[in-house]
């Protein structure tokens, strides 16, 4: 089962799951994560150790995608 | 250095570039070159005193004291530096205990378990790059340049109030692994130098991740 997750003040929280075989639940990640987008997160997949890219429609295939807020020099 | 500045229109490159757009992108290059002028800008900064301090006693071996204040000073300022260096990986408040305990979960699923373990002991996370070797704290990175000798430290955070200790180093970790020129773009330079004059700096725990970082960046 793949996780649509955000980090939050709540450590994180899963948004969507879904199976690549399931579209209604792969519609519903799919939505989840535009209105996810549309307040600013970035989502992230992970490739392994060392490796990450960004995305901006939801990988079917991926494990885990996981949300983040932007970054800035401090 | 890329003859021009940086873009998030490049596939792959961190949307937060477009906040920077007038910056060059890092590069070994670029970074060489920052490494040069903190050197010169130290020399600048120090030599006058020490040249002033041994004019003094030359002339007047009465001005002993006032050389001895001025070799202070020529101590203190590089000291200075390196300690607002060692302040971006400076640990910051913890939020609730089950915010925090989840948010080490996912880092813990995101690292290798050797990374873990430091991270467990120092608050720092160790990861590798093609600019050298990366230690993530939460609101900061220090970046051990290949060789051991230099370390870059980088005040770069998720502007995100409230976030755990653990969520605030994913971030980073995450958009080092999206685009490492590019994090080292977004991120501001607080200071680069020695090693061993920012080793001095640091809390006891992180100066074993500095360790641990420099011995991944030395020569094989």
């Amino acid at each position: 089962m793949s996780r649509l997750i955000r980090m939050d003040q709540t450590g994180h929280t899963t948004l969507a799951e879904w199976s690549a075989e399931d579209p209604v639940a792969v519609q519903a990640a799919e939505s989840a994560l535009r209105a996810e987008l549309e307040l600013g997160y970035f989502a992230v997949v992970t490739q392994g150790e060392g490796n990450a890219e960004q995305v901006r429609e939801l990988p079917v295939d991926a494990p885990l995608v996981i949300l983040r807020r932007p970054i800035a020099g401090g | 250095m890329s003859a021009t500045g940086p873009t998030s229109e490049t596939v792959g490159a961190l949307p937060e570039l477009g906040s920077v757009y007038w910056r060059p992108l890092a590069s070994q290059r670029s970074l060489a070159r920052a490494d040069r002028l903190w050197t010169l800008s130290t020399a600048a900064h120090t030599l006058p005193f020490i040249a002033a301090a041994g004019l003094l006693v030359a002339l007047k071996p009465v001005t002993l004291p006032v050389a001895l204040v001025a070799l202070a000073h020529a101590w203190i300022i590089p000291e200075l530096y390196a300690a607002r260096g060692a302040n971006v990986v400076r640990p910051r408040p913890r939020t609730g205990h089950d915010a925090e305990r989840r948010a080490l979960g996912l880092l813990g699923d995101l690292v290798g378990h050797q990374a873990r373990e430091l991270h467990a002991k120092t608050g720092l996370v160790l990861e590798r790059g093609r600019l050298g070797v990366w230690l993530l704290g939460e609101a900061g990175a220090l970046l051990v340049r290949p060789g051991s000798r230099r370390v870059h430290c980088y005040c770069v955070k998720v502007s995100e109030p409230g976030l755990p200790s653990g969520d605030r180093i994913a971030h980073l970790l995450l958009a080092l692994r999206a685009d490492e020129a590019g994090f080292a773009t977004v991120a501001n330079l607080a200071f680069s130098g020695a090693c061993w004059r920012l080793r001095r700096r640091l809390q006891g725990a992180q100066r074993e991740g500095l360790k641990a970082a420099a011995r991944a960046a030395a020569p094989r």
